[in-house]
């Protein structure tokens, strides 16, 4: 009791986020072995160790420099959730991003924290509802969201969301924005090998860059 | 046991996980919300968050649905309503379904008929992305405590860092946007369409901004986001028709 009482909240909040997180990992990986138990196969181990091998190693390698990456945006409770719900890029990081920039809170205080939670929390649960929905009403939906007109849609969700992001971030940071948004463009528009895949490869990259022309600007006092 | 893509079996254990995913937004949620009142924030800003943050949702995750529909042609919904429940992205889960299926012999395109290529593509899709899940309860406390000290050491510093942060990932996406711009050399405008979609998003992200400043209303830019979100995809469909 007396231990409760001493703990602070972000104490808490990596003390739940460890025992979620672990649980969750152990669950997850639980679930192919529980359907190879049931169904009482074996998996069939060449296509599985090629195709594993063919994908393992980059998404390992992305995946640990994502953590570092993506953990500091997002904050500690954001984190916990949004590495067990996924689609970070694409969903809750902007949605974190916007709810701190409307909040007026800064990313790196207690209150950036506690908003960036909420949002990514809220974010999790809208889209776990509406995959239930559109899931129990698969059959009706399918035609509809797999229209032609849709998919067109669908296929522009990243420039659509980025354009909008971009505006309040890149506006508010003039100076240090220039430099990486210039590199980014040379490099995805001269580099034919980059493009919606790579993608993920080339966010820490774009930080370490921006890292540096800012630490560069920052000494020169032009920040 | 009998198997199909779609058995009821899967879908117990798949809605279980899911709710044991859901238990711990709810339970995040319900902390941040129980602190934010202990230390005073507004009650209005943090309806707010939790509203505009619902509306901006909608969209992306109509998105993911339709990668459920997707991946259902092959993996039916149980698997792919997991895998794009938690953990993986779109992009992610249809490359790794993909690879497995490829060295099964078949495709995106086939269904799988047995239990054992089943098994086998979970277990490929299920470790290939596993890192992120296991590492981050056992780094988050450490890179926190990094970012804490930067902030001890030089608070100003430690605030331009976090921007810098935001803009190199925002900087990278970016850059996505004019991937496919080289292809008007080859003659081909469909590359135009997305740098097209994400200006349209940008002008009514400005156009939210200047009307939120002249008419005094803060309500505007609350939901100025999705707002330039969806008017960016709807902007798709004449462009894409136009260009693609």
């Amino acid at each position: 009791m007396k231990k409760k009482e001493t703990l602070t909240y972000m104490d808490s909040v990596h003390r739940a986020g460890r025992a979620w997180g672990l649980t969750l990992f152990v669950l997850i990986l639980a679930f192919p072995f529980a359907l190879a138990i049931i169904f009482g196969v074996l998996p069939k181990w060449g296509p599985l160790f090629r195709g594993t091998l063919a994908i393992l190693p980059m998404y390992w390698a992305v995946g640990l420099v994502e953590i570092f990456t993506y953990v500091p945006m997002l904050g500690a409770g954001g984190s916990y959730l949004s590495f067990v719900t996924g689609n970070i890029s694409n969903l809750k990081l902007p949605c974190a991003l916007d709810a701190m920039e409307r909040a007026g809170v800064k990313a790196n205080s207690e209150e950036g924290e506690i908003i960036s939670t909420i949002s990514i929390a809220v974010s999790s649960i809208v889209t776990t509802i509406i995959i239930i929905a559109g899931v129990l009403l698969i059959i009706p939906l399918s035609p509809i969201l797999s229209s032609e007109v849709l998919t067109a849609a669908f296929a522009q969700l990243l420039p659509a969301l980025f354009g909008g992001l971009a505006v309040v971030f890149v506006s508010k940071n003039l100076r240090l924005a220039i430099a990486p948004i210039v590199l980014m463009l040379a490099l995805f528009i001269f580099v034919p090998a980059l493009n919606a895949g790579t993608v993920g490869i080339m966010v820490p990259v774009g930080v370490l860059f921006t890292l540096a022309v800012a630490r560069i600007l920052y000494k020169k006092g032009k920040l | 046991m009998e198997f199909n893509v779609n058995h009821p079996i899967i879908f117990v254990m798949v809605g279980m996980l899911i709710l044991a995913v859901l238990g711990q937004s709810v339970y995040f949620l319900v902390k941040a919300l129980r602190r934010a009142k202990e230390k005073g924030m507004d009650g209005a800003v943090l309806k707010k968050t939790i509203f505009s943050s619902a509306v901006f949702t909608i969209a992306p995750a109509v998105a993911i649905l339709v990668g459920v529909i997707t991946l259902s042609k092959s993996l039916g919904i149980a698997l792919p309503w997991l895998r794009l429940s938690i953990v993986g992205s779109l992009t992610y889960e249809t490359v790794a379904a993909g690879t497995a299926l490829t060295e099964l012999g078949g495709g995106l395109g086939s269904q799988i008929e047995n239990a054992s290529d089943y098994v086998t593509v979970a277990f490929v899709m299920t470790v290939s992305i596993i890192i992120g899940l296991f590492l981050v309860p056992l780094l988050t406390k450490k890179i926190q405590g990094g970012m804490k000290k930067i902030e001890k050491r030089d608070k100003e510093w430690s605030e331009i860092f976090t921007n810098a942060m935001f803009l190199g990932m925002i900087s990278a996406f970016l850059g996505y946007v004019f991937s496919d711009v080289g292809l008007l050399f080859h003659g081909d405008t469909s590359g135009l369409i997305p740098v097209c979609v994400m200006f349209v998003s940008a002008v009514v992200m400005v156009f939210c901004g200047v009307l939120s400043k002249k008419l005094n209303q803060r309500w505007v830019t609350d939901y100025a986001l999705p707002v330039s979100l969806m008017c960016g995809m709807a902007a798709a469909i004449p462009i894409t028709a136009w260009l693609g």
